[in-house]
């Protein structure tokens, strides 16, 4: 689906299902060198299970315009241009790593107009070693490498995007070099890299959250450990904290812990098996 | 298993897709030998059958034991995922009809497995896809061909019978720039020789009967998907990138930027064609690959003795392996297959048919059969038997004179090798 935000082109998939401003909406945020397919198996069973989805290609990224975002804070004012291209009071914000910090951003800059936060894979401060920084610039491809096996946590992920036989490290890879090539104009892994870098304002902006929050926190993350979200928690009021068995591609290596304590939260049950909380 | 750095290839044929049972702490992989997987719940039932969430419902689709096969060659090759079907065969197959339909055209080398040729040269044009054949080293050739129609590039990293070595980033350069994708046959040369991605190929299939099983006991294929062809930027594949009505309305390249071509094999050519691995079939085959970096080591090693030792002999006339400066694909294969351009390879009698023959039932080690790729060394005499209705004439319009014999090299002390032969060359000679 199409969406004109601020004047570009912005696309989002919406699960399979037409979009239905009557249903409540989860939006989708995702992280540096991603887009929205590293979310299928998350808002593919939402859309089918009473909610409109909305998994965005942030602009500047593969299907979608605009300049990419150069801040956390741009890229929030984004988000809640979104919600207004699309006509949507409120929503539930779901961002992974640099996601989620711009979810946060955006739920601090508009409580009222989200209702539920969803961090996975948070930090802050999510700091990026120049090494990294400079890698992603002078060899982004070598850079690429180096981030998708600090990502990842096994050699032998369960059924993940593609079904059974799905090898994720090479699927992330892959989709890495697809959003890296989307932008011939900006290299799009480092201003992602340093939008995280730069962000500063992630502790003042979660106590201004106003609405339940649910960090879900990889066990064996080795890009952004669980040590480095303590901060954001200590501070978030209303918040669950979920440990999933797995590294920082939450969504693809741990699927079905991953929607368990998505889908949990977001309809207020009691989070499914999978995750444990501590 | 978190790390710093990126497991090599000999560590991946061993664990890629691997952990311990953990039902049963059973270190070797369990063979699930079911049909069918019990669902949790209705629901549960529903999103599998949706790709809601991601698991097992029928092992014509998939199975645990195979989807461990299927992420250890995406490993292996550098891919995204792939698919385990029935035979080499069956994964040219499927690669093709998830691509295309009536009405659509490949252009081919010709310098292809006989299976292959027969598939697109005759079956395929009875469902209305066409096939321009170009000699792999025509790069203007395999540029001309390109149609509006045109789907797919598709050759062997060394072609059938001469070994001829195709320039992968010059074919999938003028493939892309005709927004198409190439499909590689890479059974002879295993990830082990060479990774086609990594030279610009797209896809990549194997029969895994040959070297990744490696012990001559199962048949079996796979479809690896590179995730580096833009199918929606091609603008040439409504059946990955339209609503597929045949699949709840599904949008392939939506679902995945760069999983497209997997879903629609998995979910329409696996389900419809059915052409599916047995998972007692995929576990012998990862037995194989578990050791596919010793033997092809052993491969390479022993090819390299027996090739020196039939290019010294008076009563060969030609030695047709790119290892030898005389061979002309020798600059390409140094460049492409640095480790060796495989171990099946022929060369020529100075004989007659029957001398070819004589040679073949003189060998003792060496065993006379249609296959190529196991441990054992293999001998097969064309004009004898792939080709015995062929006419002397037509032979050599194919490359093969009536002394033309072909040879798997296997794992024995390559000593006995050479003297099996020496022993056969001899035979050979005093039959004239």
């Amino acid at each position: 689906m199409i969406f004109n935000v601020k004047g570009a082109s912005t696309y989002c998939y919406t699960g399979g299902k037409a979009f239905d401003p009557a249903k409540p909406t989860a939006i989708f945020i995702h992280g540096v060198l991603n887009d929205h397919s590293v979310w299928i198996l998350q808002t593919r069973y939402l859309a089918h299970h009473g909610w409109n989805v909305l998994a965005v290609d942030l602009p500047g990224h593969c299907r979608s315009g605009g300049e990419p975002p150069a801040t956390v804070e741009a890229a929030a004012d984004f988000v809640l241009a979104l919600m207004d291209a699309a006509g949507l009071q409120q929503a539930a914000l779901i961002g992974h790593s640099f996601g989620s910090l711009v979810a946060l951003e955006a739920a601090a800059r508009a409580p009222q107009r989200v209702s539920q936060l969803v961090l996975v894979g948070v930090a802050f401060p999510m700091r990026v070693s120049t090494a990294l920084l400079e890698a992603s610039v002078s060899a982004p491809l070598k850079a690429l490498e180096m981030v998708n096996v600090f990502s990842r946590s096994t050699l032998a992920p369960p059924p993940s995007a593609l079904g059974p036989g799905t090898w994720v490290y090479g699927a992330s890879m892959a989709l890495g070099r697809r959003v890296l090539a989307s932008n011939q104009q900006v290299n799009v892994f480092y201003t992602g890299f340093k939008a995280c870098d730069s962000y500063q304002n992630g502790l003042q902006a979660m106590t201004r959250v106003t609405c339940p929050v649910l960090f879900v926190l990889g066990k064996l993350d080795q890009m952004t450990p669980p040590k480095a979200a303590r901060e954001l928690i200590k501070l978030a009021g209303d918040a669950q904290v979920v440990y999933l068995p797995g590294g920082h591609q939450q969504m693809n290596e741990t699927p079905e812990e991953m929607l368990a304590a998505l889908s949990g939260f977001l309809t207020r049950q009691e989070v499914l098996s999978g995750g444990d909380d501590r | 298993m978190p790390g710093y750095s990126n497991p090599g290839f000999d560590t991946l044929a061993l664990h890629a897709g691997a952990a311990p049972d953990p039902a049963t702490g059973a270190r070797a992989l369990p063979i699930y030998l079911t049909t069918s997987f019990v669902f949790e719940s209705s629901d549960h039932a529903q999103s599998l059958f949706n790709l809601e969430r991601a698991g097992h419902v029928y092992s014509r689709i998939s199975n645990p034991t195979n989807a461990v096969l299927e992420q250890r060659i995406s490993a292996l090759e550098g891919g995204i995922g792939a698919i385990a079907v029935a035979s080499g065969q069956a994964a040219l197959h499927l690669s093709i009809a998830t691509l295309m339909g009536a009405g659509s055209h490949i252009v081919a080398s010709t310098a292809l497995y006989g299976g292959s040729q027969n598939l697109l040269h005759y079956t395929l044009r009875r469902f209305g896809i066409d096939t321009t054949f170009v000699k792999p080293g025509d790069i203007d050739g395999w540029r001309a061909a390109v149609r509006p129609d045109t789907k797919l590039f598709f050759g062997e990293t060394v072609g059938n019978p001469g070994l001829d070595v195709l320039d992968i980033p010059t074919v999938s350069a003028i493939a892309h720039e005709a927004g198409v994708p190439l499909l590689i046959d890479s059974t002879l040369t295993t990830p082990w020789l060479m990774k086609p991605f990594d030279f610009g190929a797209d896809l990549v299939y194997h029969s895994a009967t040959k070297f990744l099983s490696g012990h001559g006991t199962v048949i079996g294929g796979l479809v690896v998907d590179g995730g580096s062809f833009d199918w929606e930027a091609a603008g040439r594949f409504p059946e990955l990138c339209q609503p597929y009505d045949g699949f709840h309305n599904m949008v392939f390249s939506e679902e995945s930027s760069v999983g497209a071509f997997l879903l629609r094999a998995r979910r329409e050519g696996l389900r419809d064609f059915g052409a599916c691995m047995s998972p007692h079939s995929a576990w012998l085959i990862l037995q194989g690959m578990e050791t596919l970096p010793l033997r092809m080591a052993r491969h390479m090693s022993n090819t390299g003795r027996v090739v020196e030792f039939l290019a010294s002999q008076p009563f060969v006339a030609r030695v047709g392996h790119p290892m030898l400066p005389s061979h002309p694909g020798h600059a390409l294969a140094a460049k492409l297959l640095p480790r060796g351009a495989g171990s099946v390879f022929s060369f020529d009698l100075k004989g007659t048919r029957a001398q070819g023959k004589a040679f073949v039932e003189a060998l003792k080690l060496f065993s006379h059969l249609a296959n190529v790729g196991d441990c054992r060394s293999l001998v097969i005499h064309p004009a004898s038997t792939t080709h015995f209705r062929m006419s002397d004439t037509a032979l050599a319009a194919g490359g093969i004179t009536q002394g033309t014999i072909r040879l798997s090299i296997g794992l024995e002390d390559p000593d006995d090798l050479i003297d099996d032969l020496k022993r056969a060359l001899k035979a050979a000679e005093k039959s004239a």
